[in-house]
């Protein structure tokens, strides 16, 4: 009979939140008849307020004939700080990272617990998605192929940002008497500070980056990925032509039910499949590139010629050198998002008694994000002679593999709105955090705010809220000035824990423990 | 050196036979019986945001509910018995978990049931008593 209770209780929620989109299916199909009024409204009455924001958080100096915006500088800058303030710790440690992922230090009686592993491909989940895709293909379209260099160095760079944060997010997280955990950005900001005598700076710039969360939440990690997602399941099922052309708000409630299922109805089976089959679509993404270049196995050398040509002569690309540079440290931010704290709130559950090895296993992260996928992307567009083509985007992504595989365009489609979803489920959770870290932890507060971010998503999908979107994406680069900026003063705290770990490792007293 | 015994119990009807068998051999073996029950678990499974933030909670009321539904109602019912059993609740894979616990306390002997269905995921993929027969660092007896 209880089991009946859970059940029903289990189902209610999302049949509830069913129901409530069902109730406002006319009313957003009538939306949709005006849409372009409805979305010229909206557009209008936010883009002052989004293009004054968006003006500050990229604010761009102009370097040669392209524009090269600060907030890039500014991650670009703070990771190569913290790579020479740790000694690059992103090579001296790699391998031991790989060990941790592995499991080779977990104590056995901790099984059952959540492990590295599981962090990592949670938080990868984040970030892998349309910047390894599109992204990439945008920065050697502007960039050239030498903007492939500058993405993979910035992407090296920034796993020391990342090895930063996620040390902190573990060190300062909350723990609750039910077990629960709470961490990230805003929890280091408040503690750490409070530590270095500065309690209301902490405090303020933690509620600055919980605001920038909720908003990049809505935004990057909700509507823009239903709009692109739905953009190309278009593309596919016959572009102008296709039935759903028009039909957004159908795309989008069908998207909404299946994120509302997860998030409020906690019907974790659905995450299980997507968070599987992700990697696995990663894995044939990698798989197909690599099939490609080893077809073109000739043309690597050449491929890399190009690379390293472009990086430092910068021909024929607008800007030359400083262009070329621009774009690939723009793209690496743009992907992995180290430095910006998101990935911190889901490495912050791992069950460790030493947060400095959360770090070492988040440093994997842009590594296998922009180092590994991006690279794969780029050598593919570069091999296949699409660069030049005219495309860009997902569209140039698309027509380099199509050249090899015809069939690629169908399962990038189904590759793009896998990685959309399992990232809209990622920022569900960030902007959640943010969320009870403001309001207070209460699940009334909650279901609010898991029942607003499923109806953003159908709003994604319907509308082409240009300035809505740009707000959102600079809300998510706009969370890189509170966390860099903790990062700085808070940088001696992993220094501390790096040197007792590393005492320990090399005494001994931390070992590998024998699994069968 | 006396003897041992390793009984994996899943709380099922077959893992009750295998239990029963064992209890009737360790009375005459006059034999220590240790009865492990394994909480199914990879740490390479994938788990949402909300999962991970949860897990340690979960896997506390996991645990508790484990021993007091299933193993403290066990040892209480074989207090009697004149037997000297212990009860293990371990987190992992289930032959690798018998076999590790089976090493640990040096067992002379390792007893299972077997399901005894002839379904195609076991064919493909294996069942827990015939990865222990492939595994088993002593002798094991799968009870039909």
């Amino acid at each position: 009979m209880g089991e009946i209770c859970n059940f029903r209780r289990l189902f209610q929620a999302p049949v509830l939140a069913v129901a409530a989109f069902l109730a406002l299916l006319p009313s957003i199909a009538q939306a949709q008849d005006a849409a372009m009024g409805i979305d010229e409204k909206i557009n209008a009455a936010i883009s002052p307020v989004s293009n004054a924001i968006v003006s500050v958080i990229f604010y761009s100096v102009p370097v040669g004939d392209t524009a090269f915006p600060l907030i890039v500088g500014w991650l670009v800058v703070a990771a190569t700080i913290f790579t020479l303030y740790f000694g690059f710790i992103q090579f001296r440690y790699f391998g031991h990272a790989i060990s941790l992922v592995k499991g080779d230090y977990a104590n056995p009686d901790d099984a059952g617990e959540v492990s590295h592993f599981q962090a990592l491909a949670t938080a990868l989940s984040g970030t892998v998605g349309l910047g390894n895709i599109a992204g990439v293909a945008v920065a050697v379209s502007i960039g050239g192929a030498g903007a492939t260099f500058w993405m993979i160095l910035a992407g090296l760079l920034g796993m020391a940002s990342k090895f930063t944060e996620c040390t902190l997010g573990v060190k300062f997280r909350n723990e609750y008497g039910d077990g629960t955990v709470s961490g990230g950005p805003m929890y280091y900001l408040e503690k750490g500070f409070g530590l270095k005598n500065m309690p209301g700076l902490g405090k303020g710039l933690g509620i600055f980056f919980a605001i920038c969360c909720i908003g990049g939440a809505f935004g990057g990690g909700n509507m823009f990925q239903a709009n692109q997602s739905f953009q190309q399941f278009v593309n596919v099922t016959g572009g102008e032509a296709s039935f759903f052309a028009d039909k957004g708000w159908l795309f989008g409630i069908v998207m909404a039910v299946i994120v509302g299922v997860v998030i409020i109805g906690g019907i974790k089976s659905i995450a299980r499949v997507t968070e599987k089959v992700v990697p696995f679509m990663a894995v044939i993404y990698v798989g197909a590139a690599l099939v490609i270049i080893l077809m073109n196995y000739d043309m690597v050398g050449w491929a890399f010629g190009e690379i390293f040509a472009g990086a430092f002569t910068g021909a024929g690309v607008a800007g030359g050198v400083v262009g070329a540079l621009i774009q690939g440290f723009k793209r690496a931010a743009f992907s992995n998002e180290a430095g910006i704290g998101s990935a911190s709130i889901a490495h912050s559950a791992v069950r460790t008694k030493e947060p400095i090895t959360e770090g070492f296993v988040s440093l994997l992260e842009p590594f296998i994000d922009t180092v590994v996928i991006c690279t794969m992307t780029a050598l593919v567009i570069i091999i296949t002679g699409q660069l030049g083509s005219g495309l860009t985007g997902v569209a140039l992504t698309s027509s380099a593999f199509e050249s090899a595989f015809s069939w690629f365009p169908l399962l990038l489609a189904v590759a793009v709105i896998l990685f959309a979803f399992s990232t809209m489920i990622s920022w569900s959770y960030y902007g959640l955090k943010a969320w009870t870290y403001l309001v207070g932890e209460d699940k009334r507060m909650e279901m609010i705010f898991k029942i607003v971010f499923c109806l953003f998503v159908v709003l994604g999908s319907s509308m082409t809220l240009g300035p809505v979107i740009d707000f959102s994406d600079s809300m998510i680069f706009a969370m890189a000035i509170p966390n860099v900026i903790g990062l700085y003063v808070l940088m001696p705290f992993v220094k501390a824990e790096l040197e007792q770990y590393t005492a320990r490792l090399s005494s001994g007293e931390i070992r590998k423990f024998k699994h069968s | 050196m006396s003897n041992v015994f390793i009984v994996g119990f899943d709380g099922t009807k077959d893992g009750k036979r295998a239990l029963d068998f064992a209890l009737e051999r360790a009375k005459s073996d006059n034999a220590e019986v240790h009865i492990v029950y394994v909480l199914e678990w990879s740490p390479y499974s994938f788990l949402t945001p909300e999962e991970l933030e949860k897990r340690h909670a979960r896997r506390k009321e996991e645990v508790e509910l484990a021993s007091s539904q299933i193993m403290a109602p066990l040892l209480k019912e074989l207090e009697g018995s004149g037997l000297s059993t212990h009860g293990v609740i371990r987190y992992g894979k289930i032959p690798d978990v018998i076999c590790d616990v089976a090493k640990e306390v040096g067992a002379t002997q390792i007893i299972v049931g077997r399901h005894g269905g002839s379904d195609m995921a076991a064919r493909f993929f294996g069942s827990v008593p015939g990865t222990l027969v492939q595994i088993a660092p002593v002798p094991i007896t799968v009870v039909p």
